[in-house]
C-alpha cells in the first residue's frame, strides 16, 4: 500500500504516469471522510490531495473563489464567511452519517457534486463549479471551464467530472461561483402533517412567488415525536416578514406554521442536510432522487415491503433519505422495484461492504447510457487506472 | 468574406447525391424531405449570415423513431448530419456543408405536458423558447433562461448552445434550467437522459450534451424546469457619465449583497441606436446605461432600489428612471432586447460574445474601443454586466471585402482580449465556426484532446455536425 501525496500538480502528473507504467491502480482521496461511500474498490496505492492547499483565488466583487483541491472546505467557508459569502449549495458533511473522521477537501465536494438543501433553489455543486484542473489517465495536466461563470466555450467537461468520484481524474484545483450570505434566514415549521400532506404543501410553496430556499419534511420519529415540515426563507429581514406571512396565509389550510430563527433554525437544517437522524445506528441508508410529488409514493411502497424503513424528505419531497434495516442486502430489490416505475433512481450511501460489494451501489444504467459511460470513462482513463469499480462493478 | 475553412465536400458522398436522397425518402413522408435547391436555400445559412453552404438535403422529421432512422442511415452512409432548430446561431453552429443532410427539428414543436406540483414541463426540441413561457404564462410561471431571439431560437438550439439571456444572473443559463433530455445517438439509439427528478445517476451526460453545439447527437425531447414569477418586476435606468464609473457600479452592488434579477449594460453609440428603434425613453445625455431589474412586491422592490440607488449615487450616476408602468417596463427591455435587430437597421455588424472578469471592464473597454478604432471602425457595447459578458456590435459594411476582414479581425482581437484578462472566447453563443480556429488560444492541445476523445465516445468519424468547435486541422478520434 504506497500513499502519494504530491505537492504540485507536475508532481501528480509524474507519479500517474509512473503508475500507468506499474499498471498498479489508484485510490483518490481528499480528507478521506467518504471512505465508506461507493463500492469498496481494491487498490494498492492511493493518491492523496493533502499536498495541494491553499486558495488561489478570491474575487467577492466577482463571486468567484478558486483553491487547490486539498484545501479543508472549512478553510474555504471561512475565506467566504469573512466577506459576507457562501457556496451556493450548502454541501453535505458526511462525517456524522458515515462516522468517519478527516477533514473534508474542497475538490471531494466537486468530485463527489456534494450538495445539500439549497440545490432546490441554488442548484447543485456541479452548478456553481465553473473551472476545474484535473490529472487524467494518462498524466496529463488539463484545464475545463475557468473563472468566469458564462462560458460556453468547447465541450462542459466540469460537469463530467463533477460527480465522478475521482475516476475520470484527480483534480488538483477547482473554481466555485459564490452567493452573498443572506441578511437574515428563518424557518417555517408546520407540525403533525402526513407526508401526502406535507409534499403538498411543499409544492404549492415552491410554487409561489415567496421562494423558500430549501424545504423538507421529517415524519412523526425523525427526530421528534410529531412530523415536522419545514420551509426556510432567506432574504432581507423586512421581506422574510413580509413573504412568512404572505405564505403561512397561503398555506392555511394546513394551520399556522412557528417561525423559528437562529441556532435553532440553523441545527435543524444541519440535521436535514447531513441526514444526523441516521448517524450511529446499523441501518443501511439510501438515497432516492425522484420527482417531488412522487417522494411519498415511494415511500408507501417500500414500507409496505421494508419493515423498519424509516425516511425523511428534502427538496420539496424529490430526495428521500431511507434507512432500512441491513439485513443481507439492504432491501435494494424492494427498493429499486418501488422507484423503478416512478421514473426515479436509488444510491446505496451507507451499508457494510460486505453489502457495497454485492449490491449496485449507483442506479444500473441502462444501455446505451451505459455504454456512454463506460465510454467517457476510458476516453479519460484508457488504462483503468483510477478508482476502477467504485461506481460499476468493472469499469 | 471567407476567412473561416470548411471541410472540403466529399466527392464520394456528392456522386451518392441520389441515392443517398433515395435513402431518406423511404423514412420520411415525402413533404419532410427537402431537395429542390430553391427549397434548402432558407437553410444554408443562419445568423451568421457571411458564411453560406447549400446543404446537400434537409430532412424535417417529427418524431423521435423518424430522427433515429435518419441518424441510423446517415451513420452508416457516412454522411454528414448538421442538426439545426431555427437557425438563429450567432456563431455559425447550425451553417450545413455541401455533402451534408440537415436535420431540422422544427415540426417537432409541441409541449407536451406541463407538471406545476413539480415544476417541470416537457418539451419538443423544436419548440421555440417563448412558447413555454407563453405556455405557462397564465399559471404564472416561466421558464427562465430568456435569449434576447426567444421569438425565434428553440428549446434544440438553446440546449445546443447553453444559451443565457438577460436574468441568468439570477436564474442561470440553459444547463441550470434542464432535467432531461431524449437524445438520438449516430447509430440510431434514443437515449434518454435525465427525468423530472433533480439529480441523475451515474456520469452527468446531461451537463456534457448541454452546450455540445450538436456534436454529440440529435435532441428530440427535454424536460425543463419551470418557476414561478415573482410578485412583480421593475426595471429602472441609471445613467453614468463614465463607462468606469456604471462598471464600479455593478462591482458596488454585488460586493453589497444584492443580486438583481439583471443588469445590462450599454453604452453611447448602444444607447443611441436603441433608444432610435425602441423610444424607450434612455437617457441620452449619459456616456453608460444600466438597466437593472428588481423583483417582488412593490414595497420589497421600493426597499431593494433604495439600496440600490444608494450605491449608484456614491458612484457618480446622473439620470435614475424607474419605470412607471408595464408599458414602459416592456419598452426598456424591448430595446435592450432588440439591441442586435436595431443595429441591423443602421449598419452590418459582427456581435462578439466573449466573457471577462468583471474586475477587467474599465481595462477592455478601453482596450476594445482601440482596437476597433485601429481598423477604422465603430462598436457599439451591450453586455450582461453581472457576469462580464460583453457583446460588443462592431459595425461595418458587407459590401466592402476589406471593411468586413477588417471587422472580423477586430472581432478576433478582442476575443484574444478576453481570453488574456483571464476570460473565455464565449459565454453563451457557442464556438460554431466562428470562434473555432481560436480555440487553441483558449486551451493547450491537451484540453482540447480530452474534449475531442469524449466527443468520440458519440461520434468517431466526425460526422456529428463536423465543421464546428475544433480546429479542423490535428483532429483525434479516440
Ligand atoms: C461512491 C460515492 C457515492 C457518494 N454518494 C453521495 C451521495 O449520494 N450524496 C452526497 O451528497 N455525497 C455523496 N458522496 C460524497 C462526496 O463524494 C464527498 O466525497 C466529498 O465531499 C468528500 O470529502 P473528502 O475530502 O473527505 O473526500 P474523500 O472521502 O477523500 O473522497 C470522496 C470522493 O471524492 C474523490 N476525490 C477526492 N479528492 C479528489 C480529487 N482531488 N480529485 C478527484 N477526485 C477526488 C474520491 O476519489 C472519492 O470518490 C459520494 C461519494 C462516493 C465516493
Ligand atoms: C437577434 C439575436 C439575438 C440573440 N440573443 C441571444 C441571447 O441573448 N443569448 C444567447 O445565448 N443567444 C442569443 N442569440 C443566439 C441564438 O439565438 C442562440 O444560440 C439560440 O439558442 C440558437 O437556437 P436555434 O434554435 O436558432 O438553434 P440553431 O441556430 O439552429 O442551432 C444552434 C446549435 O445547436 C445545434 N442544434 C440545434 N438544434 C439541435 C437539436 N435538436 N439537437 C442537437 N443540436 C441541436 C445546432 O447544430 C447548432 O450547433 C441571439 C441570436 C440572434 C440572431
Amino acid at each position: 500500500m504506497t500513499l502519494h501525496i504530491p505537492a504540485t500538480e507536475a508532481q501528480a502528473c509524474a507519479i500517474v504516469k509512473s503508475v500507468i507504467e506499474s499498471g498498479t491502480p489508484l485510490s483518490i482521496i481528499g480528507g478521506n471522510t467518504r471512505a465508506g461511500l461507493g463500492r469498496p474498490t481494491q487498490t494498492q496505492s492511493t493518491l492523496s490531495s493533502a499536498g495541494l492547499t491553499g486558495i488561489t483565488l478570491y474575487e467577492p466583487s466577482e463571486m468567484v473563489i478558486g483553491a487547490r483541491a486539498g484545501t479543508p472546505l472549512a478553510l474555504v467557508q471561512e475565506t467566504l464567511a469573512a466577506r459576507g459569502q457562501m457556496l451556493p449549495f450548502e454541501p453535505m458533511d458526511h462525517r456524522a452519517l458515515l462516522g468517519s473522521e478527516g477533514e473534508p477537501t474542497i475538490g471531494a465536494v466537486a468530485a463527489g457534486n456534494v450538495s445539500g438543501p439549497r440545490r432546490i433553489n441554488a442548484g447543485a455543486a456541479r452548478d456553481s463549479l465553473i473551472g476545474i484542473r484535473l490529472v487524467n489517465g494518462r498524466g496529463e495536466a488539463i484545464k475545463s471551464g475557468g473563472r468566469v461563470m458564462k462560458n460556453v466555450t468547447g465541450l462542459d467537461l466540469v460537469k463530467l467530472v463533477s460527480g465522478s468520484y475521482g475516476t475520470l481524474g484527480f483534480l488538483t484545483e477547482v473554481i466555485f461561483r459564490v452567493l452573498p450570505v443572506p441578511e437574515r434566514v428563518v424557518t417555517l415549521v408546520w407540525r403533525g402533517l402526513s407526508d401526502e400532506a406535507a409534499v403538498a404543501l411543499l409544492s404549492a410553496a415552491l410554487g409561489s412567488p415567496f421562494e423558500p430556499f430549501a424545504a423538507a419534511h421529517l415524519p412523526e420519529g425523525i427526530g421528534a415525536d410529531q412530523a415536522r415540515t419545514l420551509l426556510r426563507l432567506e432574504n432581507f429581514s423586512d421581506s422574510i416578514d413580509y413573504r412568512s406571512r404572505e405564505l403561512g396565509d397561503l398555506l392555511r389550510v394546513h394551520g399556522a406554521p412557528e417561525m423559528i430563527e437562529g441556532e435553532a433554525s440553523l441545527e435543524l437544517w444541519h440535521d436535514v442536510r447531513d441526514a444526523r437522524f441516521f448517524s450511529g445506528t446499523e441501518e443501511a441508508v439510501w438515497r432516492l432522487s425522484l420527482a417531488p410529488t412522487l417522494g411519498p409514493k415511494a415511500t408507501a411502497t417500500i414500507s409496505a415491503r421494508v419493515p423498519g424503513a424509516r425516511w425523511f424528505y428534502d427538496w420539496g419531497g424529490g430526495l428521500v433519505w431511507l434507512a432500512v434495516p441491513a439485513g443481507e442486502d439492504a432491501a435494494a430489490g424492494a427498493i429499486r422495484a418501488a422507484i423503478k416505475p416512478l421514473g426515479g433512481h436509488a444510491t446505496l450511501v451507507r451499508a457494510p461492504a460486505a453489502i457495497r460489494a454485492s449490491v449496485p451501489v449507483f442506479e444500473p444504467l441502462a444501455e446505451p447510457l451505459m455504454r456512454v459511460s463506460t465510454g467517457i470513462k476510458t476516453s479519460f482513463d484508457p488504462a483503468g487506472i483510477f478508482e476502477p469499480g467504485r461506481i460499476y462493478a468493472g469499469t | 468574406m471567407s476567412a473561416i475553412a470548411f471541410p472540403v465536400p466529399d466527392q464520394s458522398i456528392l456522386a451518392r447525391r441520389d441515392a443517398i436522397i433515395a435513402g431518406l425518402a423511404r423514412l420520411v413522408p415525402a413533404e419532410a424531405l427537402i431537395t429542390s435547391a430553391d427549397e434548402r436555400r432558407p437553410y444554408e445559412t443562419d445568423a451568421l449570415t457571411a458564411y453560406r453552404r447549400l446543404p446537400m438535403a434537409v430532412v424535417l422529421p417529427s418524431t423521435t423513431q423518424e430522427v433515429a432512422a435518419i441518424m441510423k442511415f446517415c451513420g452508416e452512409q457516412g454522411v454528414p448530419i448538421v442538426p439545426r432548430g431555427a437557425g438563429t446561431s450567432l456563431a455559425g453552429g447550425a451553417i450545413p456543408q455541401e455533402d451534408a443532410v440537415v436535420i431540422g427539428v422544427s415540426k417537432m414543436n409541441r409541449i407536451l405536458a406541463i407538471d406545476y406540483a413539480n415544476r417541470v414541463a416537457r418539451v419538443q426540441a423544436g419548440v421555440t423558447n417563448l412558447a413555454v413561457t407563453g405556455e405557462v404564462s397564465a399559471e404564472g410561471f416561466f421558464y427562465a433562461p430568456d435569449p434576447s431571439s426567444q421569438l425565434a431560437c428553440s428549446i434544440g438550439g438553446n440546449i445546443g448552445m447553453n444559451s443565457g439571456g438577460a436574468h441568468c444572473l439570477k436564474y442561470g443559463v440553459t444547463t441550470n434550467n434542464v432535467l432531461g433530455v431524449t437524445l438520438v445517438m449516430l447509430d440510431g439509439s434514443i437515449v434518454e437522459v435525465g427525468g423530472a427528478h433533480l439529480d441523475a445517476p451515474g456520469l452527468d451526460i446531461l451537463g456534457l450534451i448541454v452546450g455540445s453545439e450538436g456534436q454529440l447527437g440529435v435532441v428530440t425531447e427535454a424536460t425543463v424546469r419551470i418557476l414561478r414569477s415573482a410578485e412583480g418586476a421593475r426595471p429602472v435606468l441609471f445613467g453614468f457619465p463614465t463607462s468606469e464609473e456604471a462598471g464600479a457600479a455593478v462591482a458596488a452592488i454585488i460586493g453589497a449583497g444584492i443580486i438583481p434579477v439583471a443588469m445590462e449594460f450599454m453604452d453611447k453609440p448602444a444607447i443611441e441606436i436603441c433608444e432610435a428603434f425602441a423610444k424607450a425613453g434612455y437617457p441620452m445625455d449619459v456616456e453608460a446605461l444600466l438597466i437593472i431589474e428588481v423583483e417582488g412586491s412593490d414595497t420589497e422592490m421600493d426597499a431593494q432600489l433604495a439600496r440600490i440607488v444608494a450605491i449608484a449615487r456614491e458612484h457618480g450616476v446622473k439620470t435614475v428612471k424607474e419605470s412607471q408602468s408595464a408599458m414602459e417596463s416592456a419598452a426598456i427591455w424591448k430595446g435592450r432586447k432588440s439591441a442586435f435587430g436595431a443595429t441591423g437597421r443602421i449598419a452590418d455588424y459582427i456581435c462578439m460574445d466573449g466573457t471577462i472578469p468583471t474586475g477587467q471592464l474599465p481595462y477592455v473597454l478601453r482596450r476594445m474601443d482601440e482596437i476597433v478604432k485601429g481598423y477604422g471602425l465603430r462598436v457599439a457595447n451591450v453586455f450582461h454586466a453581472g457576469d462580464g459578458n460583453l457583446h460588443p456590435l462592431i459595425l461595418y459594411n458587407c459590401n466592402d471585402p476589406v471593411e468586413a476582414q477588417k471587422a472580423e479581425d477586430a472581432g478576433m482581437d478582442i476575443l484574444k482580449l478576453c481570453v488574456e484578462v483571464g476570460g473565455c472566447l464565449t459565454g453563451e453563443h457557442g464556438v460554431g465556426i466562428e470562434k473555432r480556429d481560436l480555440m487553441t488560444f483558449q486551451f493547450n492541445p491537451e484540453d482540447l484532446n480530452q474534449q475531442m476523445r469524449v466527443r468520440a465516445v458519440f461520434d468517431q468519424a466526425w460526422l456529428l455536425n463536423p465543421a464546428k468547435v475544433f480546429p479542423l486541422e490535428g483532429r483525434v478520434a479516440a
